[in-house]
């Protein structure tokens, strides 16, 4: 009985593998003095120096950021009040329809979402005359209008969760209804909020598919940049730049984990004074 | 244990206005009827249950006093007050919720103080009240915990206090000890009782619990599918039930079928075929000889013996099997017509296997007095 599980082992070997060997080479590659990306040339960081003083990628990785910022907090305030809808809104007219239409982008190809959003844009401008060009407003337009129905599902499921009476306590307490959402469903969903925010962000941020139909003439995102330069033949100063997002990434991963755990570590205190209380 | 302290019986307090009053209340969702043509009089400083299965509208009809269901149709008077029309914020009623709800962002005083910002007090007075309540449930030293961070009896007791903060007129309990173990129910149970008798409010609880709902209230009104089938005290409810589904609900019981011979004065005498004999049986107004009726008799009502008493209502019959709980015993005794009669018997003395009333296979006795004897149209 005391075989080790050989097979188990094996495939999970193979299955870190499969997924962390790309992003090492990537990572070691980096730091490549050679040129070319597939022969080693010895230990440099020129490509980290490159890629600093490259003002095409900064502006890039600038615009990227605040496209990610002004779309995920307007697919945030969107999505909870959708989800809220969805949650507590038990009966009214149209919310088989309204349910399906939120949650449709979900299942829709991004290409399909993407030229969608690029014909509208294009009526749009012919018939009110806004947007009048494609750019920034159009990006983060078509960046929340897909990123909406992430945090909407989010927070839909944590509100399904969450024990509906207590918003019928606030609200039997004498809260209206505005001051049972500021004061109880918004602070108890908060978590729920900043995850989907999060996921927006990074939705967002690494965009290319749609980000390529709806942006125009002098507004490239990362995303965009990096697709363009890999046309052209993988070059250390893409695996570099790769690299530091990896690197951020990781840290969040690590930050949000962090979190968590000493969440989790607080309610295991919590639930020990609990028993102590109840003893006593 | 002391025998509780009641609220004064209704009946000592008759002629005052009612002081919750429900008028043919309906509700129905779709084609369900949850509840239905509802007419109710609750007293000012009662304890009031509304006892029955689930599904039987009680949880509904306290959502309507609440103010989170409107009914379909009838009205709800609070203090002379129409409610009907009143959202949950406006009314003056609290409700201590089955889950107890408590905000779990805010802490145990911050939870009791939460009602108290809508109203018209300073900062001091509310302070005040705060620590008054959380002293009135024995939290004071609790107050900064979060609602996760206290026992289950706590948190109840911390619903208990925010629920009272506002010093509503009307209080609802919906199944208010379902949540907590047996040994904290009882003690919980008498907690209740002397808050009610302390600050005076009415209480109005929801629960599907007989031996709490009788324990409890002042009076109860059993419901079934939307209906309310008997009003009363928890004695009236147990010994004179107006229905076999009262009589089955509250307590066990002994039914038989049986059929009206003759009616004299207080008694009736009835034919029970699976007892082999006529029995009497204390008679209910408009009994006609020849009427198809129902006979009850709860199990502690029959006494055992090994010879025949010197009762109207005797008969013989066989133990089939006991059950020994300590403090009783249960007998299920076979007729001779077949039919299985539960006698529950008190070990008034200590008994020993060898000494019992009897035994199983034993040719016992069973009688019961024509007063206890139940009879029951429907």
């Amino acid at each position: 009985m005391n075989r080790r599980p050989v097979f188990l082992i094996t495939m999970l070997c193979f299955g870190f593998a499969f997924f962390y060997i790309p992003i090492l080479s990537m990572m070691v590659y980096s730091f490549n003095a050679s040129r070319l990306a597939t022969v080693w040339g010895g230990f440099s960081t020129k490509w980290y120096v490159s890629l600093l003083s490259n003002r095409q990628v900064l502006k890039a990785a600038v615009l990227s950021l605040q496209i990610a910022v002004v779309s995920a907090t307007m697919a945030t305030i969107l999505g909870t009040m959708a989800g809220i809808a969805l949650a507590r809104f038990k009966r009214f007219r149209g919310r088989t329809l309204f349910s399906g239409l939120v949650t449709a982008p979900l299942v829709m190809p991004e290409v399909i979402t993407g030229i969608a959003s690029l014909m509208l844009f294009i009526l749009m401008a012919e018939w009110i005359g806004w947007p009048s060009q494609r750019g920034f407003t159009t990006v983060t337009l078509a960046h929340i209008t897909f990123s909406m129905v992430f945090v909407t599902t989010i927070i839909h499921s944590r509100l399904v969760q969450a024990d509906e009476a207590i918003e019928e306590a606030a609200m039997d307490l004498g809260s209206r209804p505005w001051q049972v959402m500021k004061d109880i469903t918004l602070p108890v969903i908060s978590p729920a909020i900043l995850s989907g925010w999060l996921l927006a962000f990074t939705i967002s941020l690494d965009d290319v598919v749609i980000t390529n139909f709806t942006t125009g003439p002098g507004t490239t995102t990362l995303p965009i940049l990096i697709w363009s330069k890999v046309k052209l033949g993988v070059t250390p100063d893409i695996n570099a730049l790769a690299t530091i997002t990896v690197c951020i990434v990781g840290i969040g991963v690590a930050i949000a984990g962090w979190i968590l755990n000493r969440g989790e570590k607080r309610r295991d205190r919590d639930a020990q004074l609990a028993y102590q209380a109840n003893e006593g | 244990m002391p025998e509780p302290a009641r609220a004064a019986a209704p009946a000592a307090v008759v002629k005052e206005p009612p002081f919750i009053r429900i008028e043919g209340v309906t509700k129905r969702f779709g084609t369900f009827t949850a509840v239905s043509d509802v007419t109710l009089e609750i007293q000012k400083g009662e304890i009031f249950s509304l006892l029955g299965g689930s599904g039987c509208g009680k949880t509904t009809l306290l959502r309507i006093l609440a103010g989170f269901e409107d009914p379909t149709e009838g009205r709800i008077f609070i203090d002379g007050q129409d409610m009907t029309d009143l959202p949950p914020y406006e009314r003056p009623v609290n409700m201590m919720f089955q889950s107890y709800a408590l905000f779990p962002h805010m802490t145990v005083e911050k939870n009791v103080a939460y009602g108290l910002k809508h109203e018209d007090m300073t900062a001091a007075q509310r302070q005040a009240r705060v620590r008054e309540m959380l002293a009135l449930v024995q939290l004071t030293e609790f107050s900064h915990r979060k609602p996760h961070q206290i026992s289950g009896g706590q948190r109840q007791r911390v619903a208990l206090a925010r629920a009272l903060a506002k010093q509503p007129k009307v209080l609802l309990l919906d199944e208010p000890l379902a949540a907590l173990d047996k040994k904290l129910r009882e003690h919980t149970q008498f907690e209740l009782m002397e808050i009610q008798e302390k600050t005076g409010t009415t209480f109005v609880v929801v629960t599907h619990d007989q031996e709490e709902a009788m324990t409890l209230s002042s009076r109860l009104a059993v419901m079934d599918k939307g209906r309310i089938m008997q009003i009363g005290t928890a004695n009236d409810v147990y010994e004179y039930p107006n229905s076999r589904f009262v009589a089955g609900f509250i307590g066990s019981i002994n039914v038989l079928s049986a059929t009206v011979r003759e009616v004299k004065g207080d008694l009736a005498r009835v034919d029970v075929p699976d007892l082999g004999d006529t029995v009497d049986a204390r008679a209910i107004p408009g009994l006609a000889p020849g009427q198809e009726i129902t006979l009850a008799v709860r199990p502690e009502k029959i006494a055992l013996s090994r010879t025949r008493p010197e009762a109207a209502n005797a008969f013989a019959g066989t133990v089939q099997s006991l059950a020994y709980f300590g403090k009783d015993s249960l007998y299920r005794i076979a007729l001779p017509s077949g039919r299985v009669l539960s006698v529950n018997s008190v070990n008034a003395r200590r008994v020993d296997e060898t000494e019992r009333v009897a035994d199983w296979e034993d040719a016992v006795f069973l009688s019961f007095d024509p007063a206890t004897a139940i009879l029951l149209k429907d």
